[in-house]
């Protein structure tokens, strides 16, 4: 936005710089995209592995519109399935019309688009119970310097830990505490991964928070401290605003290393998105499998920019206010 | 007026009328009653990324579940021992089993749960495989013609090189699939006919080593290809793809597959609990019928057995190459690259009565578990019927046959309606021996190698 209204001024302006600036923000990364694919393209197929070489560009866009095409295919199943079930309801009522008609969904296996919305959903899951537990958790802590000091120690411990630590724990406290019947809300493995998420994402938004809390201007602080304001207001109109940025800025590095983690985490808890994706494409051993791989690790990468993106959107126009 | 006034003739046809209503009552359930749906009608069945797994998939695909009126999902397990317990804690309605899982967990070796099976899913569809290094060895020993080996490979070649690993201080290993798989006791089967012991399992230590000269441990299917290349097991007996997967990707060599070792082998299981199957007495016979129309689709012609490759190759079922699926699907196998041999019988999943659950498989596990101690007392012939009759269940198996017939979607010869669930004495087997359901015990103590019947662990 920034960018397209930059150009808008310069080429008003100056036409010849503008193109000079397009070159340089634009040209430049392709350049150097065109001569990474090159040199993927030349090099990947020097590599033998048991699968087969590593693919080049070529293969991973031919599997890229494979898993398109599958998903498309798979959708048309979907919609003869509902067909032949409804076929099926017709013909049972008219010989007995006492009989409830069934109306089962559709069961075929996840495509890999649904496998990236199940992906994404798990991740925000995962994200928003951390900064609801690390926001108001870093206020807490930046406030008070007793707090502060208490968590300290912990939040330093936990923070370097793996989710492949915690997802053993985690797999097992989920087992036990989350007992289901039927068709539960939300699967077992669902929760595991979005838990297993917010337990590595939630530190940096924690240490983040408690910073820009803790760096909010000492005037402003004692002009609350005058006013007597309750502390609701004091939170509401002066901690947060100044904290905001560093709150916000926590939040994007949280979302950038939960979505990190939730790939690991997805794998080990066959929760059905990106990672186990990944994890099976692997098991299956195909000579498409490693194509398919790049295809998934390309889609992570993209998606993870676009997160990031994302954020950036959302905090300037939430900071700006 | 008493049977014995009656003239012969009179007799002859009271006799006969009887028989027939008699006949007629138990077929009377499946014809004159209406037809019985099923009591749970969505189901969730486990599967492991196996060719054999064909008639989940194919009931699945070609609607069969869906004319019986379930709705079924197809869920891809991790490994055997997630499936069996997914299975009895009722995350799963049942599940493709190995023929030994329903039996060791209903006496207890592992996991303890009463579990049953009505439907044998498949026969043969295994091999043994070793490394290029082991194969390069072997060859000395193994007796050619034409250049090309001489079929059923036997141990006896491999004994020579794991002597020779002996005297060098190396351990062989090889892997299978787990403890009570039907891998594991065709491995030691094969091993043991060739003068090699494949361990004793006792009752402190179940790993299966004891006195071994070739060290077995368990691996995930997927996972022995590449375990293999690491050096880790120096061979492994497993279904397919796996065998085919590294002799055409150039890791390996298969020796023998296990149709040369036991002909017509019952190999893979439809395992339930015994409280679903008690709960859901209708759903489990409608299962049946389904999947007794994917067996019988799936021998019926190799354009058949051709559609079925497509769609393992599938990501979501076995994912495998179709071209390494179809190299044992479709009536050849693959030993070693360039070497392929026509072998329709690799997998058999409706001819020569392979889905009738006969009582006399069940007890050729049992006599092997007590082989090599994973039963570690001496039991009665008795006790090995009883047992046999627990977990088999070819009463259900008859219902969905039955019903089927009247159905017009098979007919009577289809299947053994006759038998008792012995299959009488049957031969086949690479050493030779001979075995009659009747007598386990006295098969046990032909074996020289191996716990006799009365031996303790």
């Amino acid at each position: 936005m920034e960018l397209a209204q930059k150009y808008l001024r310069s080429a008003v302006r100056d036409p010849g710089a503008r193109l000079r600036s397009l070159g340089f923000s634009l040209g430049i990364p392709a350049l150097a995209l065109a001569l990474f694919l090159a040199l993927w393209a030349a090099l990947a197929p020097r590599i033998q592995t048991s699968l087969g070489a590593v693919p080049g560009p070529a293969q991973v866009a031919g599997q890229a519109h494979a898993l398109w095409d599958a998903h498309f295919a798979e959708r048309r199943k979907r919609a003869d399935f509902y067909a032949r079930q409804e076929q099926r309801n017709k013909e049972r009522l008219a010989q007995d019309p006492a009989y409830r008609p069934r109306h089962f969904s559709y069961n075929g296996a996840p495509t890999y688009l649904d496998q990236i919305l199940t992906s994404l959903t798990t991740a925000f899951t995962g994200f928003l119970i951390a900064t609801l537990v690390a926001v108001p958790l870093g206020i807490l802590a930046g406030s008070s310097r007793v707090v502060q000091a208490a968590i300290n120690p912990i939040v330093e411990i936990f923070r370097p830990v793996s989710p492949l630590a915690w997802l053993p724990i985690v797999t097992l406290i989920v087992s036990a505490v989350y007992v289901t019947t039927g068709t539960p809300l939300f699967q077992k493995s669902f929760l595991i991964s979005a838990i297993t998420v917010t337990l590595c994402s939630l530190w940096t938004t924690l240490i983040n928070t408690a910073i820009g809390v803790t760096s909010v201007d000492k005037d402003l602080v004692n002009v609350g401290k005058v006013l007597q304001l309750p502390l609701s207001t004091r939170v509401r109109k002066i901690v947060l605003p100044s904290a905001l940025p560093y709150i916000f800025t926590g939040m994007r590095l949280s979302l950038g290393v939960g979505w990190m983690v939730l790939i690991a985490a997805e794998m080990l808890a066959q929760n059905p998105g990106l990672g186990k994706f990944v994890w099976d494409e692997f098991q299956n051993g195909s000579s498409d499998s490693l194509a398919r791989i790049l295809v998934a690790v390309l889609t992570i990468g993209l998606i993870g920019f676009g997160l990031d993106r994302l954020m950036q959107l959302v905090q300037s126009f939430v900071v700006r206010r | 007026m008493s049977y014995r006034s009656l003239s012969l003739s009179r007799r002859r046809l009271v006799a006969g009328a009887t028989a027939l209503v008699g006949t007629s009552a138990l077929a009377l359930p499946a014809l004159a009653a209406p037809r019985a749906f099923p009591e749970k009608e969505s189901l969730k069945f486990g599967f492991i990324k196996l060719t054999d797994c064909a008639p989940l998939v194919i009931a699945f695909e070609k609607h069969f579940f869906e004319d019986e009126g379930l709705n079924v999902t197809l869920e891809a397990q991790a490994n055997w021992k997630v499936l069996l317990d997914r299975v009895i804690d009722g995350q799963l309605d049942g599940a493709h089993m190995l023929a030994g899982q329903p039996l060791g967990a209903t006496i207890g070796f592992g996991t303890r749960a009463d579990v049953v099976t009505a439907f044998n899913m498949d026969l043969n569809g295994n091999a043994i495989t070793v490394s290029n290094a082991v194969w390069n060895e072997m060859k000395a020993f193994v007796p050619m013609q034409g250049g090309k080996p001489v079929h059923p490979i036997k141990a006896d070649a491999l004994k020579k090189v794991v002597d020779k690993w002996k005297g060098q201080g190396k351990p062989f290993k090889m892997g299978m699939v787990f403890p009570v798989s039907t891998h594991n006791y065709v491995l030691r089967y094969w091993l043991a006919a060739g003068g090699l012991n494949p361990g004793y399992y006792t009752a402190g230590d179940i790993s299966g080593t004891q006195k071994a000269d070739v060290q077995l441990s368990v691996t995930p299917p997927p996972q022995m290809p590449a375990t293999m290349e690491a050096g880790t097991i120096n061979g492994y007996c497993v279904g397919e793809p796996w065998n085919q997967q590294a002799v055409l990707k150039g890791i390996g060599a298969a020796l023998v597959t296990d149709l040369e070792i036991w002909k017509d082998k019952p190999e893979k299981v439809f395992g339930v609990t015994r409280g679903w199957a008690e709960q859901n007495p209708n759903t489990h016979v409608a299962v049946v019928k389904a999947l007794i129309r994917a067996c019988k689709w799936l021998d019926a012609s190799m354009a058949n057995r051709a559609e079925a490759v497509q769609l393992l190759a599938r990501s979501n079922y076995v994912g495998a190459d179709a071209q390494v699926i179809g190299n044992s699907m479709t009536g050849t196998f693959e030993y070693e690259k360039g070497d392929k041999r026509p072998l329709p019988d690799f997998n058999v999943f409706f001819r020569n009565h392979a889905t009738y659950p006969f009582y006399s498989d069940a007890v050729w596990y049992l006599t092997q578990m007590r082989r090599w101690g994973q039963i570690p007392e001496t039991r009665p012939d008795s006790w090995y019927m009883e047992t046999a009759r627990k977990v088999y269940l070819p009463q259900v198996y008859i219902q969905a046959a039955r019903a089927l017939i009247a159905e017009g979607k098979a007919v009577e010869s289809d299947f053994p309606m006759k038998t008792d669930g012995f299959k009488g004495l049957q031969g086949g087997f690479i050493d030779g021996l001979a075995f009659d359901g009747r007598k386990p015990n006295d098969y046990l103590n032909q074996f020289s190698i191996g716990l006799k019947a009365k031996d303790a662990a």
